[in-house]
């Protein structure tokens, strides 16, 4: 990789934002919010995770998925179904007919916890299984699709269809998933009860620690030579291909990276707000995601964490405000950033801070401001 | 008296955003007193008491909630009036569930936790109560929860103010048995727990009858399409179709039947429902419904004096055209019931009202008399109404005892 003057600049001015974006989380916060507003912004960046992922897929590599719930469903169902049999020990469980099934498959007359919940009593399967999970499907959904040059409009709409097929099978299936009501009444992990507030708050400090090292992780993507090729693939797709890359597999590889993202958010979700139900599966909360990371800026990784917190808090704060109201004023936020400020927060930031943070610190970062098609300008220059 | 330390429960809280400034603004919860009457810290001072309702008042849930708000609000306006609770003014805090299951919990927490208010009436669907439950139990509070459902709890944190699944089953079953010499069913409902639950319970009441479920049926929420259902149904000829259809399904199961031309008034077959409501039939449309019979233990054409003055007073509040169904009766139970057990503690605390809910009762409901059960389920009267075209439902019969809460039936515990 090539690092002219003008990168390095970039680089230590991306630094700079992120070790702010990193003291607000580990210190801003924990001093200045008590514990239920931290578990709040606990729950809030569980969601900037998905917004991370669609800054690769979506704002990089131009795969715009409105499916994104899915992934943070099946890491946030994974989580759940470990916590859930935790709960259900036979001593918790002894008044059912069959002790030892959750409660809601007791209901449903399930005598048997079934195959697919067995691995579930292992910690370290489960881990795994929060990334892995939304990865398989992923891939899957990515070859089936990217192989065939499905793209643009007509991805958006299948990964939607899968939100919805999946919303109803969860629900269809209740005896083996919860159904409508979710899996819910989560209390211990590993014996350590998850609802108190210290718990919580270290729960915070886990998803904070957690958000920083995928952006970083992300940025080294997009630093890469394989994040320029995303950008020109966006740009300029067939040029790309006719290169001689496989376009194909860098987006099903970027599809299954933000799929990835997506499922560590569900898990840390499903930890803070101890349950898991089809309601973050469906149609809405995927489109409300990729809403987050629009309003945040969806080329810039640290705009969608603050898009995420800022929608999420706007949200909160208008609804107890204006309980009648507040849907009105959440309109008005999305039709402002669609029409007033297309780029987000990251772009606002670009045009109006920038120039006067450039004025002050005296041209410093001249080049910063590198206009996307640079690295497909330069990607024509590697053969 | 050694307990009797004064503690401001807010103003140790760090500042946060906005919503706490506003929440600080409009007043910290006053100083409380730990008395015998408030000994837990919640926001009760010398003449007001904070209390919460949880509700949607947005999404898609808001048009089912939206006569619960009107009715705990319309109770708590006509407690203040007589003077309040121990002498103190109910103020409430209104949260917006907003459809959302997390969203909920989040402001129950709220509740709890920053606001300390001593009561909160609120949810409507089983899964809204599902998530806030551990909310309940973990900080202590007690939820007003109106809604009928299916059963299968019961929190010491939760009081249930409508009819769990045997009070509107056994009865409703009975009665087309023994007055309309219904032999076979078909069970239809939407895809989710409490029709199941429900069907589980009616079918299991049949067979011991000796009778015949002929089919046994189930739809995702928000379903619109009941041909090939309502095809199956002429077929195999049910003397009664036992519905647990919700929400939006309705409007197009009930049309669909009526456009396949099952005319319900003929009872032929019959329509018995356990789910569609006075603000059901708003949106289906009385004419197609018409002839259905309802099985629920309110019915706003109730004859009695409880329930003509809450007619009124319910019309002279939120408007003439308004229409009040089974789960608005019961959440204007809320907060009666709630007064009159602190009343009889002497007492806000949760855990000195719980000791005294059983036995608390209510003469002036508009059902009429209610009482708490050890359960926390009412024992009230189950009833069967026939829906008219104007959207009303007639009375047809009602049982002559209260009927006794029985959340775990048998074969589920």
């Amino acid at each position: 990789m090539k690092t002219t003057p003008s990168a390095s600049s970039l680089m230590s001015r991306e630094n700079l934002y992120f070790l702010v974006l990193a003291a607000l989380l580990l210190l801003v916060f924990p001093v200045l919010l008590d514990a239920f507003r931290l578990n709040l912004v606990g729950k809030y960046l569980t969601y900037a995770f998905v917004a991370v992922g669609l800054v690769l897929c979506w704002g990089k590599g131009g795969i715009l998925s409105l499916g994104q719930g899915v992934f943070f469903g099946l890491g946030g169902y994974c989580m759940a179904m470990f916590l859930k049999l935790e709960a259900s020990s036979p001593e918790a469980t002894a008044s059912q007919s069959t002790p030892g099934i959750p409660d809601f498959m007791d209901w449903n007359q399930v005598t048997e916890l079934p195959w697919f919940w067995q691995p579930f009593h292992s910690f370290s399967f489960t881990l795994i299984a929060v990334v892995m999970v939304p990865v398989i499907l992923a891939f899957i959904i990515g070859v089936a699709m990217f192989k065939r040059r499905v793209g643009g409009v007509y991805f958006a709409i299948i990964t939607q269809a899968i939100a919805a097929i999946l919303t109803i099978l969860i629900i269809g299936q209740q005896g083996f998933t919860g159904g409508a009501n979710g899996i819910t009444d989560l209390r211990t992990l590993m014996g350590w009860d998850i609802r108190g507030n210290e718990a919580k708050t270290v729960l915070y400090f886990v998803t904070s620690g957690l958000l920083l090292a995928c952006v970083l992780l992300a940025r080294h993507v997009l630093g890469s030579k394989l994040g320029r090729i995303l950008v020109a693939m966006r740009d300029q797709e067939d040029r790309v291909r006719f290169s001689g890359y496989d376009v194909a597999s860098f987006k099903v590889f970027v599809f299954c990276l933000a799929a990835a993202l997506s499922g560590i958010g569900g898990a840390l979700f499903t930890l803070q707000v101890g349950f898991m139900s089809p309601s973050f599966v469906g149609i809405v909360p995927s489109i409300e995601m990729v809403i987050f990371c629009a309003v945040g800026g969806r080329h810039s990784l640290l705009g969608a964490v603050y898009g995420a917190l800022l929608v999420n808090a706007a949200k909160t704060g208008f609804s107890e405000s204006f309980p009648e109201l507040w849907l009105y004023a959440m309109g008005a936020l999305f039709i402002a950033v669609v029409l007033a400020f297309p780029n987000g927060i990251a772009g606002l930031y670009q045009r109006y801070l920038m120039p006067l943070e450039k004025k002050i610190l005296g041209g410093l970062g001249k080049a910063a401001n590198t206009p996307p098609t640079a690295a497909a300008r330069r990607m024509e220059e590697t053969p | 008296m050694t307990r009797a330390k004064v503690t401001a429960p807010g103003l140790k809280r760090r500042l946060g955003w906005a919503g706490l400034l506003a929440w600080a603004a409009l007043g910290l919860p006053g100083i409380s007193v730990a008395d015998d009457v408030n000994s837990t810290g919640l926001a009760v001072t010398e003449d007001t008491v904070k209390v919460g309702i949880l509700h949607s008042i947005t999404g898609t849930m808001a048009i089912s909630e939206t006569g619960s708000v009107q009715a705990e609000k319309l109770a708590i306006e006509q407690i203040n009036a007589q003077g309040g609770v121990l002498g103190r003014k109910i103020e409430y805090i209104q949260e917006d569930g907003a459809s959302d299951w997390p969203t909920f919990a989040e402001k129950a927490r709220k509740l709890l936790v920053n606001d300390k208010v001593a009561t909160v009436f609120g949810c409507w669907t089983s899964a809204s109560r599902k998530a806030v439950l551990p909310v309940f139990e973990q900080y202590n509070g007690m939820l007003y929860y109106p809604t009928f459902y299916e059963g299968l709890e019961q929190s010491p944190n939760v009081i249930y103010t409508g009819q769990e699944a045997t009070q509107q089953i056994l009865a409703s079953i009975d009665w087309v048995v023994k007055e309309k010499g219904a032999k076979t069913f078909y069970l239809l409902g939407s895809d989710y727990i409490w029709p199941r639950t429900s069907n589980k319970i009616a079918r299991k009441h049949i067979e011991k009858k000796g009778l015949k479920v002929v089919g046994e049926e189930y739809y995702p929420l928000g379903h619109t399409q009941f041909n090939s259902v309502i095809n199956k149904i002429k077929l195999r000829k049910p003397d009664v179709i036992f519905a647990s259809v919700v929400g939006g399904s309705n409007v197009a199961f009930y049309k669909q039947l009526k456009a396949a031309g099952i005319d319900l008034t003929k009872e032929k077959p019959l329509l018995l429902t356990i789910s569609v409501t006075e603000d059901e039939i708003l949106g289906i449309g009385g004419e197609n419904v018409e002839g259905a019979y309802a099985s629920m233990k309110y019915f706003q054409s109730l004859e009695n004096p409880n329930n003509e003055a809450f007619v009124k007073a319910f019309k002279e509040r939120w408007g003439d055209d308004i229409v009040i169904g089974d789960v608005t009766q019961a959440a204007y139970l809320g907060p009666w019931l709630w007064k009159a057990a602190v009343e009889k503690a002497g007492s806000f605390d949760v855990d000195k009202i719980r000791e005294v809910f059983p036995g608390i009762e209510l003469k002036t409901a508009p059902e009429g008399y209610v009482r708490i059960h050890e359960n926390h389920h009412l024992w009230s009267k189950a009833r069967i109404g026939q829906a008219q075209k104007d959207g009303q439902y007639k009375v047809v019969y009602e049982t002559e005892d209260l009927m006794e809460p029985d959340p775990f039936p048998e074969g589920y515990k």
